[in-house]
């Protein structure tokens, strides 16, 4: 179904969102990557340029100051990888919890699977600064989990849970949970349950039948949920200065320090340069998903 | 048919939702509670709920962010709703895998990068141009609206491909140019994802933090920075009252946006 259209007609319509894209979120991340390669000085801004014309002459300067500090300072590399392991344990528990529940939501009648639907997006509404602060009074060495298990008789101490790695991990599982099971439940409720009949008339068990036939059938959606998982708790900021302790490390806290409290610009900008580097290939995964399902849908027309 | 093992249903179901609810409860409860210590029970009283009602900074913090939002989704929307319609509409085109990049990257980009992106352009906007005023309002306008446009580009892309084509080919073969029939056939078709698309960017712009820290001026301080800065050290019994009182609102929201969907036969 192949019209010839106008072709300026088509350049009007596709331009503006792609120039809007491009002036507001492509060329700000040059910018990024330009001033992590500037210097500190006084003054606003408050990093130097690259370029400069002198004396009919162009000196381009590239400062590596941040670049160098980022890979020789240990607690910076040390922060990286604790990052990267906070939200690759973070995504697995969001698989083992979130798998599940999008598998019986999608297979549930369409009456209750309209309602239990409705239960997981509520959250994705609903501000996530005010439902992770709610796990503080939750997690409080005087809080209700310590208190409910202290009146059980099952701890003598309070559990040293609020300001530690184990709370942040508690409130990124609870915050990207949904992330996760909304793409895998548009997913698996798509998926022809014939397939499954068809396993079990040829004698397969109901374990081995979903192994070999929803699994493999339900991977771009764990795949698309994973990515929405693990690339924004790389950076995450909010939960782990809510939750976490001093020594909490995670990338999205360095960076916020660097910009906010040491004025440090270039650094800040260094930092993010990094973390988007590290988080490249994930990155591209989930474009390539994208891309990928765009073009099936489309070629199916 | 077989059907899948129901206890195990149970357990996970139940384990889960309890999970991502059981918080939300344990706030509202809490803010009924007299104490101010927040740990013990004293006492049913509605006592937060008027000092919060009391309070200037935090409902001139509400203020601003109502309107920030307002134009937020509505802004979001329009370019969102374009952007959509490109990616279900145009096939490919030079630059496409770019183009789906870019309209989707902010779904997954850390918060924290998008913020200091748009400052950096922002800061080197005011340097080359001498343009002041580049604090405040309308920075973290354009900062939600490049977070929420993403969302809903996604939402739109999907429903305009859910529709029958023959439609708008029919209305082109009797002679409606294209953009006639994107307003007269298209949009009314979408109207219900325009909806929920405008109320997700509402809630969305609403509830950021991280991009407006960094793209707020003097005089520009947003609910969630508000609230941000008091709970960082820890409970304050005000912000349950108000934790409450919001997610009843956006709970009576989603409940009416769902029953509206239902009714006109689309399921989301």
């Amino acid at each position: 179904m192949l019209r010839a259209p106008h072709s300026w007609r088509r350049v009007l319509t596709i331009a503006p969102p792609f120039v809007w894209l491009i002036l507001f979120l492509l060329l700000p991340f040059l910018l990024v990557l330009k001033i992590s390669f500037a210097d500190l000085q006084f003054g606003v801004p408050p990093y130097t340029a690259l370029a400069e014309f002198k004396d009919e002459a162009l000196s381009i300067v590239l400062n590596l100051r941040g670049y160098v500090l980022l890979f020789t300072d240990s607690l910076y590399v040390a922060t990286y990888l604790h990052s990267v392991k906070m939200a690759a344990i973070t995504t697995v528990c969001c698989v083992l919890i979130g798998y599940p529940m999008a598998y019986y939501i999608a297979r549930s009648e369409p009456a209750v699977r309209n309602l239990l639907l409705i239960g997981v997006i509520l959250p994705f509404w609903t501000s996530l600064l005010l439902r992770v602060y709610a796990w503080i009074g939750i997690l409080r060495n005087d809080g209700l989990l310590n208190n409910l298990l202290m009146a059980f008789g099952l701890i003598d101490q309070p559990l040293e849970i609020y300001r530690t790695d184990l709370a942040v991990y508690i409130g990124l599982v609870y915050a990207y949970l949904p992330f996760f099971i909304l793409p895998l439940y548009a997913n698996l409720v798509k998926l022809d349950t014939r397939l499954l009949e068809a396993a079990y008339d040829l004698g397969a068990r109901p374990w081995s039948a979903f192994i070999s036939v929803v699994l493999p059938l339900s991977m771009p959606g764990v795949i698309a949920g994973a990515m929405l998982v693990f690339i924004p708790s790389v950076g995450e900021f909010v939960i782990p200065e809510m939750l976490g302790g001093a020594d909490t490390l995670m990338i999205g806290r360095v960076m916020w320090t660097e910009f906010f409290n040491n004025s440090d610009w270039p650094m800040a900008a260094a930092v993010t340069c990094v973390m988007v580097l590290l988080l490249l290939v994930p990155m591209v995964l989930f474009q390539y998903g994208q891309v990928r399902q765009l073009e099936m849908r489309g070629g199916r027309r | 048919m077989t059907r899948p093992n129901p206890r195990l249903r149970a357990l996970f179901l139940g384990a889960g939702y309890a999970f991502l609810y059981v918080p939300i409860l344990v706030l509202m409860v809490l803010s009924f509670n007299d104490s101010a210590m927040m740990t013990t029970w004293t006492g049913f009283s509605l006592r937060w709920y008027h000092e919060l009602f009391a309070d200037r900074a935090l409902l001139e913090a509400a203020r601003l962010s109502l309107i920030i939002a307002a134009f937020t989704a509505t802004a979001a929307v329009v370019i969102g709703t374009w952007a959509g319609y490109v990616l279900a509409r145009m096939g490919r085109f030079r630059g496409f895998a770019l183009f789906v990049g870019l309209v989707s990257a902010p779904l997954v980009i850390p918060e924290v990068v998008l913020g200091i992106s748009l400052l950096l352009m922002f800061v080197e906007l005011s340097d080359l141009l001498g343009w002041e005023g580049s604090n405040g309002a309308f920075t973290i306008w354009v900062g939600h609206v490049i977070l929420s446009m993403a969302y809903v580009s996604v939402i739109i892309q999907s429903r305009v491909r859910d529709l029958d084509r023959s439609l708008e080919d029919a209305a082109l073969d009797l002679g409606a140019s294209p953009v006639k029939v994107f307003f007269q056939i298209v949009l009314p078709l979408i109207a219900p994802a325009l909806v929920s698309a405008w109320l997700l960017a509402f809630t969305l712009s609403l509830d950021d933090v991280v991009i407006a820290s960094f793209l707020t001026g003097p005089g520009h301080t947003t609910l969630p920075l508000e609230v941000f800065s008091r709970v960082r050290l820890g409970l304050k019994p005000e912000i349950n009252a108000l934790a409450t009182l919001f997610m009843l609102l956006v709970a009576v929201f989603v409940l009416i946006a769902n029953r509206v969907q239902n009714r006109r036969g689309y399921s989301a």
